[in-house]
Formats: structure tokens, C-alpha cells, sequence
């Protein structure tokens, strides 16, 4: 068994196990922290494939971001999360049967599929050697040539998505000191302060 | 030596397990945007496995576009999970009923 076989395995199992108890898990913190496995895992599956910078991308935004995100409202949020789970065991047959049925659909597409006979010669973006130029290079010549407008319409995604969350989580407080800068910008010296002349030894 | 099946195979398992969380977790929002990011990760594993397979960038930039998807999604999603919260004190999606829909 090469590393590489090795490293696929354990890959597999981190990424399958992940994903199981992120659903089965009881309490939600576990599951933030197995579905964490599950993209660390993933992200090894892309550097076995060869797509360095994808498998980066992966850790930093997954890992970094949503996992944290999804981390902080379970943290945040006083839920009873037993109450919820309750009525887990109930769905159990239900789901399986789905899962299994959807599974056996899925594995009919493995293994007696060919890649068809042109599809070599239909490929739009032809990945250069590995020798001749990095994953990471390769991948900004092509996004930023052919799909520069893409980039920036998944920029303007990701805007939106931001400017939504804001919005949606925004609460004015009435009951807090605020900082008015107009107020503070519009105070002048003739109203603010004034000048007295003390005579000395006497005090106001 | 490891074939592009191996990974499909995986793919299509945890793509699986997504849906399995999602009729699991009927009440529970926060692991149902968990099983629906796990269903998105396993599309990204079948899209950079082809894409690697056939020698074709294709695949990985259309993973860093689902990927931008994904990160905006959860963000919204968790976003009015939040102020659902807020308005409700609680979270179970039976009860989401505000809008009579």
C-alpha cells in the first residue's frame, strides 16, 4: 500500500465519519467540530488531486469562516437543544430508507461509465503540466481571463450576502449612549465653552 | 492505485449522509444547514475529481464559485436564523408560521 492509497483511505474514512456524526451528533458544538474533520478531510482529497490552491481556499473559508460562523450561533444561541433531538429516533426508519434508496441510484453511475471518446479533445481549459506551471498560477490565468465577469459577479454574491446579514442582524438599542457625530461635528465654540476673566485671589 | 471512482464513491456516500441529516434533523435549522454545506463540499469533491481526471481547470473554478455560494448562503442563513431567534426564543422550524404561508 503506496502513502498515496494510505492517505486516500484515511481521507475517505475522515470525510464519511465527519459527516455521519455532524448528523448524528447530540450536541451541536460536536457537530460544528466533526463537520470541521469532514472539510480538513476534504481538503486533503484535493491536495491528493492535485488542486493545491483549491484545498487551501477549502481551510480558509470553510474552516475558517463557516465553521467558526456556524460555531458562534450554536454558542450564542440559548437553544434546548435536547428538545430538538428529541424526536430524533422517530425519523430514523424514514430517513434510512431514503438514504439508501438514493445511495443505490448514485452507485448505478459507478464503475461501467467511460469517459467519451472526445471528451479529451473538448476540454475548455486545458490544465498545464504540473513542471511547467503551478495549480494556483494555471487557476488565475484561466479566472481571470475567461471568467473575469464571473469573479466579480461571485463578488457581488458575496456583497449582497454581507450587506443582507447585516441588515437582517441589525438592532438599534434605545437604551445605549451613542456616538452623534453630526452633533459633534456641529458643536461651536460660542455654545460649548465660555471665557471668564478671574480676578486673582478670588476664585469663581 | 486510486481511480476516479473511489473518490465518486465518496462523493455520492456523503452526498447521502447530506440528505440523510436533513430528514434526521426536521426541527434543528443549525444541523440542516450543516447537512446542506455537506452536500455542497461532496459536489465540490466529484467536481475537482473530474476536474483532475481529465486534465481540465474547469472543475476547480467552478468549485471556488460553489464555494463562494456556500459561504454566502451559510451567512444568510445563519443571519435570519438569528433574528428568528430573536423574535421566537426559539429555533424549531415547525413553528416558522409568521408569514401563513
Amino acid at each position: 500500500m503506496t502513502p498515496a492509497i494510505f492517505a486516500f483511505y484515511l481521507f475517505a474514512l475522515g470525510v464519511l465519519a465527519g459527516g455521519l456524526f455532524t448528523v448524528i451528533s447530540r450536541n451541536p458544538v460536536h457537530s460544528v467540530l466533526w463537520l470541521i474533520l469532514a472539510f480538513l478531510s476534504a481538503a486533503g482529497f484535493f491536495v491528493l488531486l492535485g488542486a493545491e490552491f483549491v484545498a487551501m481556499l477549502l481551510i480558509i473559508v470553510y474552516v475558517g469562516a463557516v465553521a467558526v460562523l456556524f460555531l458562534f450561533v450554536v454558542m450564542m444561541l440559548d437553544v434546548d437543544f435536547a428538545e430538538l433531538k428529541a424526536e430524533m429516533a422517530k425519523y430514523v426508519p424514514l430517513a434510512l430508507l431514503i438514504g439508501i434508496v438514493i445511495l443505490m441510484q448514485l452507485s448505478i453511475a459507478l464503475g461501467v461509465w467511460v469517459f467519451a471518446p472526445d471528451a479529451e479533445a473538448l476540454r475548455a481549459n486545458v490544465a498545464p503540466a504540473a513542471t511547467e506551471m503551478t495549480n494556483t498560477a494555471a487557476l488565475g490565468h484561466v479566472l481571470y481571463d475567461k471568467y473575469l465577469i464571473l469573479f466579480q459577479l461571485a463578488a457581488m454574491v458575496l456583497l449582497v450576502a454581507m450587506v443582507g446579514a447585516i441588515i437582517l442582524t441589525l438592532r438599534h438599542r434605545t437604551n445605549v449612549k451613542r456616538q452623534d457625530i453630526l452633533a459633534q461635528i456641529y458643536r461651536d465654540p460660542a455654545t460649548a465653552l465660555e471665557l471668564r476673566d478671574i480676578e486673582p485671589g478670588q476664585g469663581l | 492505485m486510486v481511480g476516479l471512482e473511489h473518490y465518486l464513491a465518496v462523493a455520492a456516500t456523503l452526498f447521502v449522509i447530506g440528505i440523510f441529516g436533513l430528514f434526521l434533523n426536521r426541527k434543528n435549522v443549525i444541523i440542516l444547514l450543516m447537512s446542506i454545506e455537506l452536500m455542497l463540499l461532496s459536489v465540490n469533491i466529484n467536481l475537482v475529481a473530474f476536474s483532475s481526471f481529465l486534465g481540465d481547470l474547469t472543475g476547480q473554478i467552478f468549485t471556488m464559485f460553489v464555494l463562494t455560494v456556500a459561504a454566502a448562503e451559510a451567512a444568510i442563513g445563519l443571519a435570519i436564523l438569528v433574528c428568528f431567534f430573536r423574535n421566537r426564543g426559539t429555533i424549531a422550524v415547525e413553528d416558522v408560521n409568521n408569514m401563513k404561508g
